[in-house]
């Protein structure tokens, strides 16, 4: 092999197996910070001796058994270097070979499971989760964090940097929580995964795109999540979330960059195999035999469009119904427009309509376009085309984005026409 | 990006021999490591080609011709195959290298894919150069 | 993400007028209940701008010249600032609202400022999924 085929193969053996190196060696030094560090120091050893020597059969153990040396010399120094020499020992029962040996077999999900709730701590704020997760369970470089993100390399550096250093002076357990803090954290933890998803999948301020390597980035810590917490049901729900809507990757803009939406997306280019893969997921959730929580709802959802081989074909009354349990859930306004939507498909826009006047009482979507956007809808279909115009021209007044506002304005004229 | 592993046949496969228990649960782990890396999309054994068929087209233009199995070349044959989404063609092979040897008797043989794939965007021109202008924006933006 | 609040000069703060023993009490314990919350890194008051100076590049390149306080427009001046170390906007312009009147006369200023460092990561929010669902939805009405 040359060595630049060296190089690259083990960057690829990097990223099969930082993860669980840097998880194995945090539950014995139980500093995040402190473990990536010595698991980088085995990757640099690694790219000075396997140019020459050949890359190892079981290149993980190898880069686990480095590190622990190091962890080990590390600590002799400390001894040297502090005089209360006992009371160190004492403090180091972590490190007796015993308790090493353990980390290479069996313990290896529940030590990326500790990991990940420690990446995702709630004392740290929601970039730094992100970033910090995207690096040690995802093995990726700031470099490619930076690109993802499109910022400067060093703006992730200093995050990262930060955010270890936060989880390090708060003393931040490397524990997967237990009890009723279990469910919160996990929530937190899938908010995490969901938001690295929507950064790469939604269009955003700077114009609409898609960052793939986010949105692969956030699918794949979900499976690992399905499979390292596979009695979960809302971890299988969001592993279905993100695969059918990954299925719609390829149909979501068109080639100049602007986005296409569902009604007329090319239904033959979504990916079938995510799509089973999604529904799969979700039949997993389902099997845990608890109510369905949000991320599941959603996946249902968006399983009902995936399932429909036509537009007209799509089954309004369930979408309608899995609305009703997700406001229940999550209840938003936002779910309840959405509801309302659903249910004018499903039974007519005079029901609609109902729901829609409900919620004009609502203070948070006092200003939100979207509202009356929706009721002109409603009204055009009821042939109230004279409500609907102020419905329209009310809309564009309230939206800040120029295009939607020619789009709804010229709706508003369309209804004078008629 | 994604790739196939195509395990390919063998005088076993084609005779419906089952393989052994050992070579069962290797398999078995294997294909658990893959999930539990996340990169596993799918993996499945294709019955012996004495139950599949061949549809030909000898004349381009003319009727195909159906021919049943089993079929001769082994090695030409597929046995099975696992999907995985990588995030490199280095990344692919390190794991098609820990794959057990499908077959045991001296007889096993992977064959690594890359599957040809739109959804992957960043190999997309347009989108790179999309991203590059942005960048530029942002850029412009800061200073 | 890291916001340094400036406590803007007034002309009490240039003449080193002291506040009230209340204003004082109240300051510290602002100061203590950052630090107990674990988010403030800094927290400096300086002096008066007559023991400061100022240096002026001029436009058009050359020597920089060089002014000595005391210098007015009081409310252009730093007064003192604190850093803190938040996880959102809202949370930074809680902590500056509550904070006393850095003034202690009337007549205070506190500006909020991000850190060049904190861009944004992410423009997400889960919501915006949901309201991409909406749009899809609307334009199916739209077209049904």
């Amino acid at each position: 092999m040359s060595d630049s085929s060296v190089l690259r193969t083990i960057d690829a053996i990097w990223r099969i197996e930082s993860a669980k190196l840097i998880a194995g060696l945090a539950r014995m030094v139980r500093d995040v910070g402190l473990a990536e560090d010595l698991a980088q120091d085995a990757l640099v050893i690694a790219l000075e001796r396997w140019p020459a020597t050949g890359i190892p059969d079981n290149p993980g153990a190898w880069l686990m058994t480095t590190a622990k040396r190091r962890a080990i010399d590390l600590l002799r120094r400390n001894k040297l270097r502090d005089q209360k020499y006992e009371e160190f020992g004492r403090g180091s029962d972590l490190y007796t070979e015993n308790d090493m040996d353990l980390t290479m077999d069996g313990e290896v999900g529940d030590d990326l499971l500790r990991l990940i709730f420690t990446t995702c701590h709630p004392v740290l704020s929601q970039e730094a989760r992100v970033a910090l997760t995207l690096r040690l369970l995802g093995g990726l470089t700031t470099d490619e964090i930076a690109h993802a993100f499109l910022v400067a390399e060093s703006t992730i550096a200093q995050r990262i940097v930060r955010a270890k250093r936060t989880l390090s002076a708060k003393r931040v357990d490397f524990e997967v929580p237990v009890g009723e803090e279990l469910q919160d954290r996990l929530s937190t933890v899938l908010e995490v995964i969901y938001l690295m998803f929507n950064e790469g999948y939604s269009a955003t301020s700077g114009g609409s795109w898609i960052r793939p390597l986010l949105c692969q980035e956030a699918l794949r810590l979900g499976r690992i999540l399905a499979e390292i917490a596979p009695a979960e049901p809302e971890v299988h729900g969001l592993v279905a979330l993100m695969e059918i809507q990954s299925s719609r990757f390829k149909t979501r803009v068109n080639a100049s960059g602007e986005p296409i939406l569902l009604m007329d997306q090319n239904r033959a280019l979504w990916d079938q195999l995510l799509i089973r893969r999604g529904l799969a997921a979700l039949e997993r959730a389902r099997r845990l035999g608890r109510p369905l929580g949000p991320y599941a709802l959603q996946a249902a959802i968006s399983a009902c469009h995936a399932q429909a081989r036509l537009a007209s074909e799509t089954d309004w009354a369930r979408i309608a119904a899995l609305y009703e349990a997700l406001s229940r859930v999550m209840p938003s306004p936002i779910v309840e427009l959405n509801r309302a939507v659903a249910i004018a498909m499903a039974f007519g826009p005079a029901f609609g309509l109902q729901i829609v006047d409900e919620l004009a009482s609502e203070p948070s979507l006092k200003d939100y376009h979207l509202l009356p956007s929706v009721r002109g809808d409603f009204l055009v279909k009821l042939d109230r085309i004279d409500e609907a115009r102020g419905e329209f021209e009310r809309a564009a007044s309230l939206t800040r984005n120029v295009r939607e506002r020619e789009l709804l304005l010229k709706r508003a004229a369309e209804c004078s026409n008629q | 990006m994604r790739f196939m592993m195509i395990v390919k046949g063998t005088k076993d496969s084609e005779a419906g021999t089952m393989p052994s228990q050992e070579l069962l649960e290797a398999m078995l782990r294997y294909n658990e490591e893959l999930a539990k890396a996340g990169v596993l999309l799918a993996a499945d054994g294709l019955h012996a080609s004495s139950q599949g068929i061949r549809i030909s087209y000898p004349e381009p233009g003319g009727k195909p011709k159906v021919m049943d199995g089993p079929f001769t070349e082994a090695k030409e044959i597929i046995a099975g195959y696992t999907l995985i989404e990588v995030k490199s063609r280095e990344e692919a092979i390190e794991w098609a290298m820990r794959m057990p040897d499908p077959h045991g008797y001296g007889e096993g043989q992977i064959e690594l894919r890359q599957i040809i794939d739109a959804t992957d965007l960043t190999q997309n021109p347009d989108t790179l150069a999309m991203e590059a202008s942005i960048r530029e924006q942002i850029e412009r933006r800061k200073t | 993400m890291r916001y340094i609040l400036i406590v803007k000069g007034s002309r009490y703060s240039e003449a080193s007028l002291k506040t009230s023993r209340e204003h004082r009490d109240a300051m510290a314990a602002y100061n203590e209940l950052l630090a107990r919350a674990g988010v403030l890194l800094a927290a400096e008051g300086l002096q008066p701008s007559s023991s400061g100076m100022r240096i002026t590049y001029p436009v058009h390149g050359g020597m920089p010249k060089v002014t000595v306080g005391p210098f007015t427009l009081e409310k252009e001046l730093v007064a003192g600032f604190k850093m803190i170390e938040v996880k959102s906007e809202e949370e930074a312009i809680d902590w500056a609202m509550r904070m006393p009147n850095p003034s202690g006369f009337g007549d205070g200023e506190i500006e909020l400022r991000l850190l060049s460092e904190d861009v944004n990561l992410l423009h997400v929010s889960p919501t915006m999924a949901l309201e991409a669902d909406l749009r899809d939805q609307i334009d199916m009405l739209k077209k049904s």
